[in-house]
């Protein structure tokens, strides 16, 4: 490449090595290699080597006495058979694909509506809800969950204070992380807080590239405020819809942090979802090798998710270049 | 008012604009309160916090949570902490992904396809099913409660995203600009240098910020990998645990809460339209 560097005519050296005999010399430039290598060696060491493990200590019998030791026997599929027999591990998944439905259908529901209202409102108001939305957006996580904390609270909490002058005066002295449908709805109402700003500002995004004429023409063919958006915005923007969604899914059915801290999984495992499960079977119980057949599973359940929005990268990919 | 009657057009698009905006107030109010709830708290004396109706705002507002926040044992050491292994993530993480970046971006060879296939696949990488096996691996190679350690997760978790919008900045950046730099005589490493990095800065600055983000606001790794050495604690954890370190002292959480999340808070309006756009197009790429 350096012997390069004084050619005038930059794209005759593109051409040259395109010659119909042969092999292109480029192909043995090292330098893309070399500059790629750090990040590959990156991705090896911390990302498939431990996913790699994961794999295989789900297949061996290790615990306690082997995360000291050392030793740990291979054990097929039985750390796998365990878990499929466990009723509990159902009610797990069972709990999980419920946690993730109410979220994600709040979520984009109420997220469709905002992005609308975005749309439509004067620009003063609309800088000024999305200001809050990019505040609450930036929000860290366990800010979050701290302050939800404090919101909840069953005495000095100003949400039981609300509720109470709003005439239910049974949540007087309600507490919320104690009772588990209560706490479940507490989570909810944390993650969708947390996840409606990136999804009403990314559908906002979209909406803002649909040409105004083809609302024009819809309403002067007499089409109501819900056949346009039928229609019109909806189609026009599936795709859309299909990444925020499927976003969604991905990040609510692994979603660990605000769990683990509001409520450990509790009470009475009612929050426990997946990604806790694996965690407790595993830190609490010491089940390494249980907690990483569940971390697999839950691995196999997301791809799902996960390979559908890798194609459609791919498929934007292949758009650009 | 006539927001109920409807009787001809014009009112009614008067009342639909009125019922709009009030409705956009409505959501802007329940979305900013819990935020706001946190500053007022912060600010609020403790009889003001324990009294039995909430005021609004504080009336008199007072420093002495932060000063009890500011003064809880480790406080600074956990600021450092966290602080470092922000910094040096990001930094690396930034370094790493330039040079993967440009190869992407500016060279054609045999598997860059595949190796883009991978950053894609790797930017969705399931870290939550990676804790077990990650405390196990610091387990053997005694790198539990080392900050080494927790720089590595955190560098490859930003690692892959900040490969995709960095090449998204370097490919905005013409070629043509950098073919002019070496006809006038530059080498490939100084044209990049003196051309490129100046045109990719704002770039830089909004893909660190993704990965400072990430980074200052993790919480599931610290929490597995450091375990005894409560000296090596950061931030989140140490928030997370202020039962322990503040009992019921409401105000003194929030004022944490508040110094915790400012730094986050202060970057991200700072730079809020270029991150959105940014966020944004990342997103909808990946």
């Amino acid at each position: 490449m350096p012997a390069a560097t004084r050619t005038p005519a930059p794209p005759r050296r593109r051409q040259t090595p395109r010659a119909p005999t042969g092999r292109p010399r480029r192909r043995r430039n090292p330098w893309p290699y070399l500059l790629i290598a750090p990040a590959v060696a990156g991705g090896v060491f911390l990302l498939l080597y431990p996913l790699l493990r994961a794999a295989t200590i789900s297949f061996q019998h290790f615990r306690m006495g082997e995360l000291i030791r050392g030793g740990a026997e291979l054990v097929g599929l039985d750390n796998y058979r365990e878990l499929l027999a466990a009723e509990e591990f159902w009610a797990v998944t069972l709990r999980t694909f419920a946690w993730t439905a109410v979220n994600v259908v709040l979520i984009v529901g109420i997220s469709t509506g905002v992005a609308l209202m975005l749309a439509r409102l004067g620009r003063r108001m609309r800088v000024a809800l999305m200001s809050a939305l990019a505040l609450v957006w930036a929000t860290p996580v366990i800010a979050a969950t701290t302050i939800f904390q404090w919101l909840f609270q069953s005495e000095l909490g100003v949400v039981n204070w609300v509720l109470t002058r709003l005439g239910f005066g049974s949540f007087q002295g309600y507490s919320w992380f104690a009772d588990g449908g209560a706490m479940f709805g507490v989570l909810v109402t944390l993650v969708v807080w947390q996840s409606v700003p990136f999804a009403a500002l990314t559908l906002y995004a979209g909406l803002t590239t649909i040409p105004a004429e083809l609302y024009e023409s819809a309403r002067i063919d007499g089409g109501t405020g819900r056949q346009i958006f039928a229609r019109v915005t909806f189609p026009i923007l599936r795709p859309m819809f299909a990444l925020v969604t499927s976003l969604e899914v991905i990040w609510v059915f692994k979603c660990f942090p605000q769990i683990w801290v509001l409520s450990q999984g509790g009470p009475d495992d009612a929050t426990t979802t997946l990604p806790v499960y694996a965690f407790k079977v595993a830190r609490v119980l010491h089940r390494y090798d249980l907690g990483s057949a569940v971390a697999m599973l839950t691995v196999a359940i997301l791809a799902v998710a996960l390979v559908g929005n890798l194609r459609r990268m791919l498929r934007q990919e292949g758009n650009e270049s | 008012m006539r927001t109920r009657t409807r009787p001809g057009r014009r009112p009614a698009v008067r009342a639909g604009r009125i019922a709009l905006n009030t409705a956009a107030a409505a959501v802007l109010a329940v979305m900013i309160f819990p935020v706001y709830w946190m500053f007022a708290t912060a600010f609020k004396p403790a009889a003001e916090i324990q009294s039995e109706t909430p005021s609004l705002w504080p009336a008199h507002p007072t420093l002495e949570h932060f000063a009890a926040a500011v003064g809880a044992d480790g406080f600074w050491t956990f600021w450092r902490n966290s602080l470092a292994v922000t910094a040096a993530a990001v930094l690396l993480a930034l370094a790493v992904s330039l040079l993967s970046a440009f190869a992407v971006a500016r060279m054609r060879w045999r598997g860059r396809g595949p190796f883009i296939v991978m950053v894609f696949a790797a930017q969705m990488a399931p870290w939550e099913a990676l804790l077990v096996p990650m405390f196990i691996i610091a387990r053997d190679t005694e790198l539990l409660d080392s900050l080494a350690m927790l720089t590595g997760v955190y560098f490859m978790i930003t690692l892959p995203f900040t490969i995709v919008t960095l090449r998204g900045f370097l490919a905005a950046v013409p070629a043509e600009v950098e073919e002019a730099a070496l006809v006038d005589g530059c080498t490939r490493l100084a044209a990049f240098r003196r051309v490129v990095f100046p045109l990719l800065a704002p770039g830089l600055m909004a893909t660190s910020l993704f990965g400072f983000i990430t980074a200052w606001n993790e919480f599931a790794f610290v929490n597995v990998l450091i375990i005894k050495d409560q000296g090596k604690r950061t931030l989140p954890v140490w928030l997370s645990s202020f039962r322990d370190v503040f009992g019921t002292d409401w105000g003194a959480t929030m004022a944490a809460a508040t110094l915790f999340a400012l730094p986050v808070l202060v970057v991200f309006l700072f730079l809020q339209r270029r991150v959105g756009a940014g966020m944004i197009a990342g997103a909808v790429k990946g």
